[in-house]
């Protein structure tokens, strides 16, 4: 018991055996880059399928949107309040790309982990800590949510579809956007019994969000009554503050209010995440 | 070094909601022994595994392991198990060596310690040629032995197996044991739970024998055969319609008669005497058997009910 961890450390005997007695304490940053590198791992062997998804996807929505409806709204309209359709729809596209990845990689990735292949237990049998599985795999969500956006960014720049070198602070803001669905749908996702919730969750709720956020139009030509379900979820504040990067405007006091909704879904959904994850797995 | 118990449990309770899955009970276990909780599905070996194992919280009592308290010092204790789980939860898209790589990584364990001790291990578990293959098409017995592997990495003192051998076939079950005294042969001490009573008899220096999340017996496999049965056991099978009416003349034949839906035991010292007794009475089986009690009759005796249904 009164072992100390200096006893092993350099332990190493030559057939490669570590010896027995306390082991060195590990810190949380070695714990939590040892559970991305998990992940990593694991992603060297699967990146090939999430290319569609992610890299061609939000190219498609640039190419049909931006320039084919784009052409039309500017004849006919002269864009939205003067920007150019492909500058308006971008920003837009750029957000929700960052919800559609964070679902994506926070339902049935999550649930896999819980029940199907069980990797969090497995991870939970080692001096790891719920805090660390739990944040290391969100770091990879954050990890994909960042190089889906910077190259969405740098392949849409090739098309004009930015005013302003500010655009790049968008690639941050789209990482928390895509966090503040990420993170309490770890903790549905670790709620749930089963994945028949999960169609549920893209049919009744993604795809409206998609649909009436700002994206493609102003919320401000929904029916009054809608609005309400843009402000109360994190994707349209998302799209504001990526459209003010996109053309550098300033945000504002509303810009804040954005920011702040977005942290809030990523706080309380950290909270709730790691109560559900401490219950389905510590128990 | 003081005392070489492991690990100690003092009214050890595990309740989940009503139901109560361990009840109370009380086990030592010392360093460099095969310890066993042998019992049915449902009797709260998996339970009690996953308090050891400092994944599941203790309700009641006491428990101790490696001399630290798992409520506060679980991760300094989980650095000195291995576990391995009843399921081989392995990552299937990665390959055999990539598996016990990123797993060593939880233990803190250095990129090229990590290496190392895989190299060691691959060529422990028999899998050094299936080093790069991905771990998806391997034989059961394989992963099975890849899963023990991987919780070998942090070097263990104790190894945790639930159920080591479910699933597996006489010749993978046979390889797996060998590797099991290795281990043991090395210092590691042993912790399993299984519902086979031969593991158990194979495997274990002294178990417990567990029901309802009670603990009903304690001891070495041979002392708990020689304390709650005899030396002998004879079997006898009739015809399924007929075997009711043969109870009365064949009780009182041994020492005890246990009742089976399909065929009657009668512990005797002796069995073949018993037989000539049998015959005797005038009752004439479709066929009978003598063989030596098991950890099964225990079971029987003890629970009235069979390990394995």
């Amino acid at each position: 018991m009164t072992t100390t961890a200096s006893d092993r450390v350099s332990a190493g005997t030559p057939s490669g055996r570590l010896g027995f007695g306390a082991r060195r304490p590990t810190s949380a940053g070695e714990r939590l880059t040892a559970v991305m590198a998990h992940h990593f791992t694991v992603y060297r062997r699967t990146w090939r399928g999430s290319i569609i998804s992610r890299f061609l996807s939000p190219l498609f929505f640039l190419l049909s949107m931006g320039l084919g409806l784009g052409a039309l709204v500017d004849s006919s309209a002269g864009g939205v309040d003067g920007v150019p359709y492909l500058q308006y729809v971008v920003p837009g596209i750029l957000a929700m790309q960052a919800m559609l990845t964070a679902f994506g990689e926070s339902t049935y990735a999550v649930m896999g982990y819980i029940k199907w292949n069980q990797m969090y237990a497995a991870m939970l049998a080692t001096p790891l800590r719920v805090v660390e599985v739990l944040g290391g795999h969100l770091g990879i969500v954050a990890f994909h949510l960042f190089t889906g956006a910077l190259i969405f960014v740098l392949v849409a720049a090739l098309f004009g579809a930015f005013t302003s070198w500010w655009v790049l602070l968008a690639v941050p803001v789209a990482v928390l956007t895509g966090l503040a669905f990420a993170v309490p749908t770890f903790a549905l996702s670790a709620w749930l019994e089963n994945d028949n919730g999960f169609s549920i969750l893209f049919r009744f709720v993604v795809t409206p969000l998609m649909l009436f956020s700002g994206t493609f139009f102003p919320i401000d030509q929904l029916p009054w009554w809608m609005q309400p379900v843009a402000w109360v979820t994190p994707l349209w504040h998302g799209v504001e503050l990526c459209r003010d990067a996109a053309t550098g405007t300033p945000p504002g006091a509303l810009g804040a209010v954005h920011l702040a909704v977005l942290l809030g879904y990523i706080a309380v959904g950290w909270a709730l995440a790691r109560r559900s994850f401490t219950r389905r797995l510590v128990s | 070094m003081g005392d070489d118990i492991l690990l100690r449990a003092r009214g050890l309770t595990k309740r989940f909601g009503n139901f109560t899955a361990v009840d109370g009970i009380d086990v030592e276990v010392r360093r460099g022994e095969a310890f066993g909780f042998l019992g049915p599905n449902g009797a709260g070996k998996s339970s009690t595994m996953r308090m050891v194992g400092c994944v599941s919280p203790v309700t009641e009592g006491e428990l101790t392991i490696l001399g630290l308290d798992p409520a506060s010092d679980g991760p300094a204790i989980r650095a000195r198990l291995g576990v391995c789980p009843q399921r081989d939860i392995l990552d299937e898209d990665l390959s055999v060596e990539e598996n016990l790589w990123v797993y060593g990584r939880f233990f803190g364990l250095s990129r090229a310690e990590v290496r190392r001790r895989a190299d060691d291990l691959l060529e422990f578990a028999q899998l050094t040629e299936r080093r790069h293959d991905q771990v998806e098409p391997l034989s059961g017995g394989m992963k099975r032995r890849l899963t023990i592997a991987r919780s070998l990495m942090n070097d263990p003192e104790v190894l945790l197996l639930d159920e080591p051998t479910t699933g597996l076939d006489p010749q993978a079950r046979h390889v797996l044991w060998d590797r099991l005294f290795r281990l043991k042969r090395e210092g590691v001490t042993l912790i399993i739970t299984t519902h086979y009573m031969d593991e158990a008899e194979q495997l274990c220096d002294r178990l417990v024998v567990m029901d309802h999340g009670k603990i009903v017996a304690e001891g070495s496999p041979r002392a708990l055969i020689t304390e709650h049965s005899t030396r002998e056991v004879l079997e006898l099978r009739f015809d399924p319609d007929e075997q009711e009416q043969h109870v009365d003349a064949v009780t009182g034949v041994g020492e005890r008669l246990e009742v089976l839906p399909d065929r009657l035991l009668v512990y005797a010292h002796d069995g073949d005497e018993a037989l000539a007794t049998v015959h005797s009475r005038g009752v004439q089986p479709l066929s009978s058997l003598v063989r030596r009690s098991t950890l099964e009759d225990v079971f029987l005796h003890l629970t009235g009910r069979s390990l394995v249904d």
